[in-house]
């Protein structure tokens, strides 16, 4: 079932000249595509490609310019359904501190529901359950800034999550964040998938896009790929004249295929390739491998 | 370290003064502040100093949270204390060229001190047990009699709110751009005092650049978080006010009714 549908969406961000005429930059310029209920899609796409425009259109807080969006079936255009669509579709952003409301953690978790005019008794509920969906418990009195990047973000997710939405858009979620960080983060997204969550991951590591079902690959506010990871990793060479990279583990791949070792064409994570290349290998190609 | 800044933070805690109602506490703490202005002589100030170590003690917050409370404003203190000490006139105790001090200069300073290390701690212990929420809501609630006149009560709750969440953000990043400029060869300790503001302008042009873009970003995560002004908003520690209310003020008005007895009769 498709809960996301795009539909030749085009976005401009209208600014004024020094002569005050409006001037359109078009951040979006035709874009479709369906999210399905339940999937975990990932954005890539260098910088400046509308990513994150993109994101703020999924939930409302950009309007199309032209086109349509319809989460769960209701036009997010329409003031009537904005309410609906924010509580439907919850937004992580890039930057840990700015999204932040309040000096306590567990009072900015419950600002989401609080806005929504949630009984107080289930606030309470959703703040701790959302604190320990993203092992934040012991931490409910902290004052945020005394945490780290990756425990930050791990805040944003749980406000988000207290919002009981059907999706959740990351956008860059780790970019700000150390490694550990950026494991804690995408575990999070991948455990809410898991449950039932869909997922929208934009992110530059080409590793985290691995780990969707669904990859989206922006260039210039167009959408130039679409497809699952192994598809979409396998046309290296498309990506590269995008500025864009494989994983790590699909460049080793290619690298040593081209070497002459013999690897399935599939592989797309480190453990594939460690399974791939543990196998017992035919005598022979092993020979001409070290020659 | 200019992140360390205790002022207006909370101490977690369960004790009666937290659960106590922030709307009750605000308002002690007002009425205790005049009080302090009401006492005029050393033996008025057992009745202030029996509430506070009470209240202390009631709290359970660490004595060394509220001496750090009262560090960042020692200066203010100690000037406070000389100005007294020096420049009140009367029966000369002790004299270096101009300067002399004089036993009614002893008293005042003595006296203004002790006035004024009463009413740091007083407000620093709202601050230290009331969780900002709690503080903003409650004044929230005290001013919404004015909404009727006009006054945004809401708005400037919430404006608050984000000001005690992002001081320390903002400090933090006024450190960092400090330290970017000194690395490219600023230099911010030498020269006259017009030289000295001027290496300021480097430091405040981007650190308002950078708060404008935190205020963008924020207003965006409040707006995805479906926050839309006071619309049908709910608390997740809705301000009840309770039978502990009550006795707290009682008491207080005990004690303000021993102030005012103390002032008149005595
Ligand atoms: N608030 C804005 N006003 C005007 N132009 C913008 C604004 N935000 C982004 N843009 C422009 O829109 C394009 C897409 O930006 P963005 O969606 O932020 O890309 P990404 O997230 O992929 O880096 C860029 O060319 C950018 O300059
Ligand atoms: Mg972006």
């Amino acid at each position: 079932m498709e809960f996301v549908r795009v539909e030749n969406l085009i976005f401009d961000y209208m600014k004024t000249d020094e002569g005050g005429a409006p001037v359109a930059t078009r951040a979006i310029d035709g874009v479709s595509f369906c999210v399905e209920k339940g999937s975990f899609t990932a954005i890539i796409g260098q910088n400046g490609s509308g990513k994150s425009t993109l994101a703020k259109n999924l939930n409302g807080l950009l309007v199309p310019t032209e086109g349509e969006i319809t989460i769960d079936g209701l036009d997010t255009s329409d003031p009537a359904n904005i309410w609906n669509v924010r509580q439907k579709v919850a937004m992580v952003f890039q930057n840990p501190d700015n999204q932040i409301v309040s000096a306590i953690v567990e009072d900015d978790v419950a600002f989401g529901p609080e806005n929504l005019g949630i009984d107080p008794a289930e606030i309470r509920q959703r703040v701790d359950a959302a604190l320990e969906g993203v092992e934040m418990g012991d931490y409910k009195d902290k004052a945020p800034h005394l945490l780290s990047g990756g425990q930050k973000q791990r805040i944003a997710i749980a406000g988000a999550i207290a919002m009981q939405p059907e999706c959740i858009v990351f956008d860059e979620p780790t970019a700000m964040l150390d490694p550990r960080g950026r494991s804690e983060v995408l575990k999070i997204a991948l455990d809410l998938n898991r449950r039932g969550m869909t997922v929208i991951f934009i992110t530059h590591f080409m590793e985290e896009a691995a780990c969707a079902d669904h990859v989206i690959v922006m260039d210039g506010g167009k959408l130039r790929m679409e497809g699952t990871p192994r598809d979409i990793f396998a046309r290296e060479e498309e990506l590269k004249a995008l500025n864009l990279d494989v994983p790590a583990a699909v460049q080793l791949a290619s690298q040593l295929r081209a070497r002459g070792v013999d690897l399935p064409d599939s592989i797309l994570t480190a453990e594939e390739l460690v399974d791939a290349l543990t196998q017992p290998v035919p005598a022979e190609a092993a020979e001409e491998v070290s020659s | 370290m200019i992140r360390d800044i205790t002022l207006g933070q909370f101490y977690p805690g369960n004790s009666v003064i937290h659960r106590l109602d922030p709307r009750i506490k605000i308002i002690a703490t007002l009425l205790y502040i005049v009080a302090l202005f009401v006492v005029k002589d050393f033996a008025g100030f057992i009745a202030p100093f029996v509430l506070l170590e009470a209240v202390i003690i009631l709290s359970k917050v660490p004595r060394r949270y509220i001496w750090r409370g009262l560090r960042p404003v020692l200066i203010i203190i100690a000037f406070t204390l000389a100005i007294n000490l020096f420049m009140v006139r009367g029966e000369v105790l002790w004299q270096l060229g101009f300067l002399h001090i004089t036993r009614e200069g002893v008293h005042t300073a003595v006296f203004m001190g002790i006035r004024l290390v009463l009413l740091i701690i007083g407000s620093t212990m709202l601050t230290l047990t009331t969780r900002p929420i709690g503080l903003t809501d409650g004044i929230e609630a005290l001013l919404s009699p004015f909404k009727k006149i006009g006054l945004p009560a809401h708005e400037l709750a919430m404006m608050m709110t984000i000001a005690l969440r992002f001081i320390p953000t903002l400090l933090e990043e006024t450190d960092k751009i400090i330290k970017a400029q000194q690395a490219r060869g600023a230099d911010f300790e030498s020269g006259n005092l017009f030289r000295r503001a001027k290496a300021l302008i480097p430091i405040l042009v981007p650190l308002f650049i950078s708060a404008f873009r935190i205020a963008q970003d924020l207003a965006m995560a409040m707006e995805a978080r479906c926050y839309g002004g006071n619309v049908k908003r709910t608390r997740m520690n809705a301000m009840k006010f309770a039978r502990r209310d009550l006795i707290a003020a009682i008491l207080f008005c005990l004690f303000l009714a021993i102030v005012v007895a103390q002032r008149v009769l005595m």
